[in-house]
């Protein structure tokens, strides 16, 4: 139960893009369609439950004064796995992500995370966290490039809604980013605060 | 020297590292409510990004690359960018305190602005010479200073503006972003 609440306080309460505002970049870098932003966020997940599970293991040896490096050369170290994990079997997907996987390791999440939850708490406490604020990520992203690739190209998930002739370019352009996330995160937030 | 100009010009205004690229958010969206903090961060993100770049090229052409070690690339890249911004932020404390004064705030948030160590991996994927990737290195910095720098300008007005209570503080800056955006849109027609 208390591992339910921990999955649900990611997802919902402290939903990292639209309440903490960590992550912007990939947020509005990779959510040019439903299908990339979901794998943004599945990635992002994958390392951040490593990466909180491994700084959660080590909560106890590691020295308060050096504590931040080794956060850092942990999630460098599954950031690049995965690097090199998607590069051998994913190699579209790769490209199309192209710089924002090896620049997961400077997501304030990741390093975020690492601090306030998993080095207060046990493994499995933290690899929980880790999915709920994977999830809450992931879903923020899938969100944000389904309504883009919806209001651009007449697109979900690829499956035509209606003809792309109708849709207007430029949400799908770098400027519709900035301004359906902000309309995303008002409507969040009018529901929140009622 | 046509080379250099159009890699100044691209990166400043038509692959503007904010505005198109999508890099350097967090410090663009948090450090610009008053225009004195978005012309320090500014500066400050200038100098780190030329000197970690300096730094991250000579290790990737002269150690990384000859001994096959491509893949510790993330690592080691953000290993010194942290380790840099700590060592400056100790020069600057005694060497020049006043712009120590003046930037050392901004300098432990560097370590996180993902705008450093994209342009450090940007210009290894680009495959630049020393002197192009400084280049372009200080042009970006200068392509982002000119963004936080316009983005504050319009966030002072905007503390003045009644907006809608749910739109209040981070979705009206994103949206007047966007709109900052779509302006340096225009720029996309310029080539060479």
């Amino acid at each position: 139960m208390k591992l339910l609440n921990i999955i649900y306080n990611g997802l919902v309460r402290e939903n990292p893009t639209f309440v903490l505002l960590l992550g912007m970049c990939p947020t509005l870098g990779t959510t040019g369609s439903a299908i990339t932003g979901m794998s943004m966020g599945l990635a992002t997940m994958a390392v951040l439950i490593c990466s909180n599970m491994s700084v959660s293991a080590v909560r106890r040896i590691v020295p308060a004064a050096v504590r931040i490096p080794v956060y850092i050369v942990l999630i460098a170290t599954f950031v690049s796995a995965l690097q090199m994990l998607m590069a051998a079997y994913l190699p579209a997907l790769n490209a199309t992500l192209g710089i924002f996987i090896p620049l997961i390791v400077v997501n304030c999440i990741l390093l975020g995370r690492a601090e306030a939850f998993a080095s207060r708490n046990g493994v499995i406490a933290s690899a929980a966290d880790g999915i709920g604020i994977g999830l809450g990520f992931t879903v923020a992203l899938t969100l944000l490039g389904a309504c883009r690739e919806f209001l651009g190209t007449g697109k979900v998930f690829g499956f035509e809604i209606y003809p792309e002739t109708y849709g207007s370019l430029i949400f799908v352009l770098a400027p519709g980013a900035f301004i359906v996330l902000g309309l995303l995160m008002a409507v969040f937030k009018h529901f929140s605060t009622r | 020297m046509l080379e250099y100009i159009s890699i100044i010009i691209t990166a400043i205004f038509v692959n503007n590292i904010v505005f198109a690229q999508f890099l350097g958010i967090c410090p663009f969206l948090g450090v610009s409510k008053k225009l004195s903090s978005a012309t320090g961060m500014g500066a400050a993100v200038a100098f780190v990004m030329v000197i970690a770049t300096l730094v991250t090229w000579l290790l990737q052409h002269f150690l990384l690359d000859p001994f096959g070690m491509g893949y510790m690339q993330t690592i080691v890249f953000i290993l010194v960018i942290a380790a840099l911004v700590q060592v400056l932020e100790i020069i600057m404390k005694k060497v020049t305190p006043a712009l120590y004064q003046a930037l050392g705030v901004f300098l432990p948030l560097i370590t996180t602005n993902c705008a450093v160590l994209g342009v450090a991996i940007l210009v290894v994927q680009k495959d630049f010479s020393l002197l192009m990737s400084l280049v372009y290195a200080a042009a970006t910095a200068a392509g982002f200073a000119l963004a936080l720098w316009l983005f504050a300008g319009i966030r002072e007005q905007l503390e003045l503006v009644d907006v809608p209570r749910p739109m209040r503080g981070a979705p009206i800056a994103l949206i007047c972003a966007g709109l900052l955006a779509m302006a340096f849109m225009g720029f996309s027609g310029i080539s060479f």
